[in-house]
C-alpha cells in the first residue's frame, strides 16, 4: 500500500506537511506501506488530501485530514481495515468535482510525485519528445499544433502554431524559447499548480517548442511569490539533464537545448511579453512598442517565442494523441480544454479543467457546487484586471474565446472569481483600478494618469461623495485609455469598470444618487439595523459591540444607535438568527 | 535619495555573488535578489557597490530596485507578513483582515511595528486563492483566515519571540 499526501501550496497551507510528518513518524520498520507525496489534485477546498493506493489503483481518498487523523490512517492501513476511515472519506458529491472534468494540461497533477522523473516517465513522459526528435521535422510539429488548434492560454488566445512558425521563419541561428510563468492575474493559480505538480510536463512541452522553432536556450520566468514551484522546477530540470532529456544531443538526436529559471521580482506588468523580456535583460519591466514582435526581435534582440505554462502543458499530449484528438474537443473557434481557477464565494473551490464549449453555469454549479451559504449568485469575474464581471443573466454563456469576449470580459488566463449578493460591484471596479494604478509601469501617460483619475472617481463614489455625471466621466476616461495606452495592461484596464457599468449600472446610481450601497459593502454608506421580528434578544450582538452602540433588554428586540455605530459589522457576523441587517 | 552613505555594510559578502553573476548586466535582478537575501534589504552602500561591480550606475540600479515590489530599501522586521489582497481574497474579506492586523499591532501597509517584530506588506495573490483570505509569513502560508484568526497567529509569533 502507498499512502500519498497532496503537497501543493494549498495543501501545505491547509496543513499537509504536518500530516505527512505524522504519517512518516507513525510508520515503523515492520510496516509494508510507504508514505509518498504528490502535487495538487485541484480540490483545494478539501485539503489536506491523503490518497491510499494499492499499486497504481486508488482505493481510498481521504479529505480534510488533520494531524490526528494521520495517526489513525497509518493504523488503519497497517491493520488492513480501511473502513475505520469512513468519516474522512471523500463524499460522492465531492467526487463529482473531478468526475465532471476532462484533464489534459492537469492530467498528472495530484497523481504522481512531482519530484520523481521516473513517475513522469511511467505516465508516457518524454515519449512525445522522443517521437518528435526521432520521427518529425520541426515543420511537422508546427503542423500538428495547427491541426490541434491550440491557442495561447496566457490570455490573448493567439494561435500557438502561428507564433512558432514566425519564430522558426526568423533569420538567425540563435533563438530563445521563453515560458511565461509570471501568473499575474490575482485569482488564477493553474500555472503554479502545473509547475508544482507536474514540472516535467512543462519541460517536455517547452523542449518540443524549442525544437519546433530552432531554439537552443529555454528560460522559464517564474514569479517570485511561488517559491515551491521554483524549487520543484529546479529539481526537475536537474533530473531531466541527468537523464539526457536536456542539454547536448538530446536522446541522441543531435538537438541540443539548455533550460534555466529566472525568478521575477514582483511586477504584474512583467507578465506582458515585451516587459518580461526587458526584465529578463535585467532592466525595469517596461513594455516595448510592437512591432517588432518578439518573434523577430525579442530577448537580447534575437528571435524569441513566449508561451504560457498551460499552453506548453498541452503540447506533449497533443503529440502523443494527435492534433485531431485535441481539436475534436471544443467549439468552432476554441479547441481543446481550458483550466479555470474557481474561487470566491463558491462551495467547491479549486482547479477545474473542462472542454471548451461548456457553459459557465456548468462550471459554477455542476462542478463548483454553487454559492456558499445558500446566497444568491451575483457575478463571476473572468480575466482579472484585464477582464470583467459576467452577471447571472449570462450564466449560460459558452466557454469559448469569442463568446466570452462578447460579454465584455475575456477568457484571460482562467481566473474565475465568483461573487454573491454581498459583493459591491462599484467597489470591485475600484479594487481593480487600485491594482492597475499600482502596477502601471508609468511609461505612457494614458495608463499612468488615466487609471489614477479613474481610481479617484471610483473611490469617491464608494465613499458617498459621487457626483452626477461621474459614470459618464468614467466611460469617457475608459475610451481614452483603451485607445491611447501602449500595452495590454493599459488597453484592458478599463474592462472591469466598463462591464460593471454595463451590467450593474443601478449600483452606481444608488451610490451616487441615494448614497446607498445595495450590497452593504461600502462602509461609508453602510447602515446596520436589527430586524425586530427576528431578534430573540440573546444580547450576543450587544456584548460584541466594541463601542456599546447596541442596547436592549434580554429576550426583547435590541436596537442599534446609529450615532454611536462605527459600522464594524461585528454584530452582523455574530448574530445567529439573521436578525442584524445591512442597508 | 541621500547618498551620503552612513550605512556600513560588510560588502565582502557579495564577492561570491559577483563571481557568479557579475559580468552579465542581464543578471542585475538576480544580484539584487541575492544581496537582499544576505542583508535583508538593500542598503544604499550595497547599491553603490553593486553598481560598481556590475558595470552599471547607481541610478540604474536604484531604478531597477524601486521598480520591483520585492526589493526593499529599508530594513524589515523579524517576520515579514505578506497579506494577500488579490481578487479572491478581496471577495472573501481581506480588507477586514488588514484592518484587524493594523489596529491590533499599530502598523500599516509597508510599515514595521515599533518593536521591530513585524513588517506588513500587501501583495496581490499568493496562489492559494481557494483558501482565501490568505497571508504568508516567512514562507509559511496561512489560509481560511478570519480577522480574529489572523491576529491570533501574529500574537502566537510574538509570544514565541518573547520566549
Ligand atoms: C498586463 C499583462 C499581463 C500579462 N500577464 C501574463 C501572465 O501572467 N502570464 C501569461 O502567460 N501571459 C500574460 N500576459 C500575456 C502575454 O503578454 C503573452 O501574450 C503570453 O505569455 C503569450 O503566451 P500564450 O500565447 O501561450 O498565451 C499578459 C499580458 C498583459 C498585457
Ligand atoms: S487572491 Fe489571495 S491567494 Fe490568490
Amino acid at each position: 500500500m502507498r499512502i500519498v499526501v497532496g503537497q501543493g501550496s494549498c495543501g501545505l497551507a491547509a496543513g499537509a506537511s504536518k500530516v505527512y510528518e505524522v504519517l512518516l513518524n507513525s510508520k515503523n520498520e515492520n510496516d509494508s506501506f510507504s508514505v509518498e507525496i504528490t502535487g495538487c489534485i485541484g480540490m483545494c477546498y478539501l485539503e489536506p488530501i491523503v490518497d491510499i493506493y494499492e499499486g497504481d489503483e486508488l482505493v481510498k481518498r481521504l479529505v480534510r485530514v488533520s494531524a490526528a487523523d494521520a495517526k489513525r490512517i497509518a493504523e488503519a492501513v497497517r491493520k488492513g481495515e480501511l473502513s475505520m476511515l469512513a468519516d474522512i472519506e471523500i463524499s460522492r458529491e465531492d467526487e463529482e468535482f473531478l468526475a465532471l472534468q476532462t484533464r489534459i494540461a492537469l492530467r498528472n497533477c495530484g497523481l504522481i510525485d512531482p519530484d520523481s522523473i521516473e513517475a513522469y516517465e511511467a505516465k508516457d513522459g518524454y515519449k512525445a519528445l522522443g517521437k518528435v526528435l526521432k520521427t518529425m521535422s520541426p515543420e511537422a510539429v508546427i503542423e500538428e499544433i495547427k491541426t490541434a488548434g491550440l491557442a495561447g492560454r496566457g490570455g490573448a488566445g493567439f494561435p500557438t502554431w502561428f507564433k512558432w512558425n514566425a519564430a522558426r521563419a526568423s533569420a538567425g541561428d540563435k533563438k530563445y524559447l521563453i515560458c511565461n510563468a509570471d501568473e499575474g492575474d490575482p485569482g488564477a493559480f493553474m500555472d503554479r499548480a502545473v509547475i508544482e505538480s507536474d514540472p516535467h510536463n512543462l519541460i517536455e512541452g517547452m523542449l518540443i517548442g524549442a525544437y519546433a522553432i530552432g531554439a537552443s536556450e529555454a528560460v522559464v520566468y517564474v514569479r517570485a511569490e511561488y517559491p515551491l514551484a521554483i524549487k520543484r522546477l529546479e529539481k526537475a530540470i536537474e533530473a531531466a539533464m541527468s537523464k539526457g532529456y536536456l542539454g547536448n544531443d538530446i536522446m541522441g538526436s543531435g538537438f541540443s537545448c539548455t533550460m534555466r529559471i529566472k525568478a521575477g521580482a514582483g511586477a504584474f506588468v512583467c507578465g506582458e511579453e515585451t516587459a518580461l523580456i526587458e526584465s529578463l535583460e535585467g532592466k525595469r519591466g517596461m513594455p516595448r512598442l510592437k512591432p517588432p514582435f518578439p518573434a523577430q526581435k525579442g530577448y537580447n534582440d534575437l528571435p524569441s517565442n513566449i508561451n504560457n505554462v498551460e499552453t506548453f502543458a498541452n503540447v506533449a499530449w497533443i503529440i502523443n494523441n494527435g492534433g485531431e484528438a485535441f481539436s475534436a474537443m471544443g467549439t468552432e473557434n476554441s479547441k481543446g480544454t481550458k483550466v479555470f481557477a474557481l474561487t470566491g464565494k463558491i462551495n467547491r473551490g479549486g482547479l477545474v479543467e473542462v472542454p471548451m464549449g461548456k457553459t459557465l453555469r456548468h462550471v459554477i454549479y455542476d462542478i463548483g457546487g454553487g454559492i456558499r451559504g445558500g446566497k444568491e449568485f451575483k457575478a463571476v469575474q473572468m480575466g482579472g484586471p484585464s477582464g470583467g464581471c459576467i452577471p447571472a443573466s449570462l450564466l449560460d454563456t459558452v466557454i469559448d474565446y469569442k463568446c466570452l469576449s462578447a460579454t465584455g470580459a475575456i477568457m484571460g488566463s482562467g481566473g474565475m472569481v465568483v461573487m454573491d449578493e454581498d459583493t459591491c460591484m462599484v467597489n470591485m471596479a475600484r479594487f481593480f483600478l487600485d491594482f492597475t494604478t499600482k502596477e502601471s509601469c508609468g511609461k505612457c501617460i494614458h495608463c499612468r494618469i488615466g487609471t489614477k483619475r479613474m481610481h479617484e472617481v471610483l473611490t469617491r463614489i464608494t465613499e458617498g461623495e459621487g457626483r452626477e455625471g461621474d459614470v459618464e466621466l468614467l466611460v469617457e476616461l475608459c475610451e481614452g485609455i483603451k485607445d491611447g495606452a501602449l500595452c495590454g495592461l493599459g488597453q484592458t484596464a478599463p474592462n472591469p469598470v466598463l462591464t460593471a457599468i454595463k451590467y450593474f449600472r443601478e449600483e452606481f446610481d444608488a451610490h451616487i444618487n441615494e448614497k446607498r450601497c445595495p450590497a452593504g459593502e461600502c462602509s461609508a454608506l453602510r447602515r446596520y439595523y436589527i430586524d425586530k421580528e427576528k431578534c430573540v434578544g440573546c444580547s450576543l450582538c450587544a456584548r460584541n459591540c466594541p463601542v456599546d452602540a447596541i442596547s436592549g433588554v434580554v429576550k426583547q428586540p435590541y436596537v442599534i444607535d446609529d450615532d454611536k455605530c462605527v459600522k464594524c459589522g461585528k454584530c452582523y457576523s455574530v448574530c445567529r438568527f439573521g436578525a442584524v441587517k445591512k442597508a | 535619495m541621500c547618498s551620503c552613505n552612513h550605512e556600513k555594510s560588510d560588502l565582502s559578502l557579495l564577492d561570491d555573488v559577483f563571481k557568479k553573476y557579475g559580468n552579465d548586466s542581464g543578471n542585475l535582478i538576480t544580484v539584487l535578489q541575492k544581496a537582499q537575501e544576505i542583508y535583508g534589504y538593500l542598503p544604499i552602500d550595497v547599491i553603490y557597490h553593486i553598481a560598481a561591480n556590475t558595470n552599471s550606475t547607481p541610478a540604474k540600479v536604484i531604478g531597477v530596485a524601486t521598480f520591483y515590489t520585492q526589493f526593499r530599501l529599508k530594513p524589515v522586521g523579524k517576520h515579514l507578513v505578506m497579506l494577500c489582497k488579490g481578487t479572491a481574497c478581496h471577495v472573501n474579506g481581506a480588507d477586514g483582515i488588514e484592518k484587524a492586523i493594523c489596529e491590533e499591532f499599530n502598523i500599516e501597509d509597508g510599515g514595521t511595528t515599533e518593536d521591530g517584530l513585524f513588517s506588513l506588506k500587501n501583495v496581490a495573490c499568493l496562489g492559494c486563492c481557494s483558501l482565501s483570505p490568505v497571508m504568508m509569513i516567512d514562507d509559511v502560508t496561512y489560509g481560511s483566515l478570519t480577522p480574529e484568526k489572523a491576529v491570533e497567529i501574529l500574537h502566537g509569533l510574538k509570544k514565541e519571540a518573547a520566549e
